[in-house]
């Protein structure tokens, strides 16, 4: 294959893929989601979860995104520094999201500030926004795809907090953010924390947990038993699906940490919707790939 | 449609399938019979508007291009693709966080002489008055299943201000049997999202102070 041969190869998946998670839940989700809905018993709250069953089923059968807000895309990549396009890649993607918009299709949500215009393909400044990573001497690629709606990010929040405060000052930042919005944001909701010194890296991180698979715990076991706390407080206060009350408020809680400046406690939080389209694609160098997240997906050229 | 239709004595609603279907224009007695908790299906047409459809109406004074008297407001922005018949077609649609629109409800439901909203997540007490004053109800539509709700729509009547771009564009759209609505604010002013909100506060409370209680001894392991 010619270098241009790859690089339209490489969008082409892209942008199948990013399509294709706008149709279908990852495995993860779903089971989540099947867990929850089993568990339930108030028969408001499981005729909402039957609902949204039937919304999955429709979706794959006829090939229509799952929620009409198809978010703004994000991507996280572990990109190796031997990757043959990894000079490439960002054009590759920036061209994908096009693509994916046109075909899938997804709704344009890309608005550039103080022009006040959308742009109608979901590109524009800073968009699609791109996380990277480079590992040394690997010639792959692992891309995440995050289809991020309005809705749910709209209560995403972060502060510095006095370390004074505390862990009880997380706890408090984030139940305070639950309760006051958490109820319009489509719960279940996935929360995600970041815990570290400043705005950037706490709001980053809070976004980075997001994209764990759900259920997944944090290496640090005392980390991961508050993200355990955190789970089990927010169930009970009973937000439950569409917020109208219910045995569940969260699909799960991913805290990501990092140090922090001893005289600072940085605080941030991220959510996403029951909806939570996320997708995780490893390429190699010759560009055969894998996806965990979605099995079912296939391509033909 | 079916043996089991029966009216009801209010003049717009239906019963069929034990569904209860109220169709457009409704009847300000179709209205005010509605009570939070209720589950309807609305047959008939809605107009989508948004943020920006609000602040042109309210804040910049721009009149409505289209009559929605009586009918439904969604709070949403569908995919749209075009038919080869120069038309258009929903490809997805569901509602959007109602509460963006909350300021400018009140003069909005006022203005638009709607009788009926639908959306995502609750609303504030702007809204509330009007639906007492002007006699509509705020509903909710459980949000994320924008092709289930898709298939409740039979045509687009129209577009206008396509400006403001897809999402925040006014779709007018003919839709049957769309549902299931919960109503969360009627008439009388009795918001559903708030009451629970206010649990939901009280629980929380009561949570965080569990979670640090708990947490301390694993601090101290």
């Amino acid at each position: 294959m010619t270098l241009n041969e790859q690089v339209e190869k490489m969008t082409d998946i892209m942008a199948s893929f990013i399509g294709y998670t706008a149709i279908h839940l990852p495995d993860d989700v779903v089971s989540k989601l099947r867990e929850l809905r089993d568990a339930e018993d108030d028969p408001a709250a499981k005729s909402i979860y039957d609902m949204m069953f039937e919304n999955m089923r429709l979706a794959s059968e006829l090939g229509r995104p799952s929620c009409q807000d198809t978010g703004l895309v994000q991507f996280r990549i572990d990109c190796g520094s031997r990757f043959p396009l990894l000079e490439q890649l960002q054009a590759i993607l920036v061209t994908a999201v096009r693509q994916a918009t046109e075909k899938t299709p997804l709704r344009p949500n890309a608005v550039e500030t103080f022009d006040e215009i959308n742009t109608g393909d979901n590109i524009g400044t800073g968009a699609p926004s791109i996380s990277w990573n480079i590992i040394p001497a690997w010639n792959g690629c692992a891309i995440s795809t995050y289809l991020a709606g309005g809705g749910c990010s709209l209560p995403g929040h972060a502060a510095v907090l006095m370390p004074g405060e505390g862990y009880e000052g997380v706890v408090r930042f984030v139940l305070d953010r639950i309760a006051e919005y958490g109820q319009n944001a489509c719960p279940p909701l996935l929360v995600g924390v970041g815990i570290a010194n400043s705005v950037d890296t706490a709001a980053q991180l809070s976004k980075k947990a997001l994209f764990r698979s759900v259920g997944s715990r944090n290496p640090n076991e005392k980390a991961a038993k508050m993200e355990q706390l955190l789970e089990d407080g927010i169930n009970a206060i009973g937000v439950g699906p569409q917020g109208m009350g219910g045995k569940f408020s969260v699909l799960g809680v991913h805290i990501e940490n990092a140090v922090r400046h001893t005289a600072t406690l940085g605080v941030g939080v991220s959510f996403s919707c029951w909806t939570h389209r996320r997708g995780d694609i490893v390429f190699d160098k010759d560009l055969s790939f894998t996806t965990s997240t979605h099995p079912g997906f296939t391509y033909e050229q | 449609m079916n043996n089991e239709t029966e009216r009801c004595g209010r003049k717009m609603t239906k019963i069929i399938n034990e569904k209860t279907v109220l169709s457009t224009p409704f009847t300000e007695e179709d209205i005010r019979s509605l009570h939070t908790g209720d589950v309807i299906y609305i047959t008939g047409d809605i107009a989508t508007g948004r943020d920006d459809v609000h602040i042109r109406v309210v804040k910049e004074g721009m009149e409505l291009p289209v009559d929605i008297h009586g009918k439904a407001l969604m709070h949403a922005g569908p995919i749209v693709r075009s038919t080869e018949e120069n038309g258009f077609e929903v490809v997805a649609i569901g509602p959007t966080t109602s509460m963006r629109m909350e300021k400018l409800e009140y003069d909005f439901i006022k203005e638009a002489g709607v009788r009926l909203i639908i959306g995502k997540g609750g609303m504030g007490e702007h809204t509330a008055e009007a639906c007492r004053e002007f006699g509509a109800v705020h509903c909710v539509l459980p949000a994320g299943n924008a092709v289930v709700t898709a298939l409740c729509t039979e045509e687009i009547t129209g577009v206008e201000w396509l400006d403001l771009g897809m999402p925040e564009a006014l779709w007018s759209i003919r839709v049957k049997d769309l549902g299931p609505l919960i109503v969360t604010i009627d008439t009388s002013g009795k918001n559903l999202f708030e009451e629970k909100k206010l649990k939901i506060a009280d629980q929380k409370e009561k949570q965080i102070e569990e979670i640090c209680k708990r947490f301390e001894s694993v601090l101290l392991q």
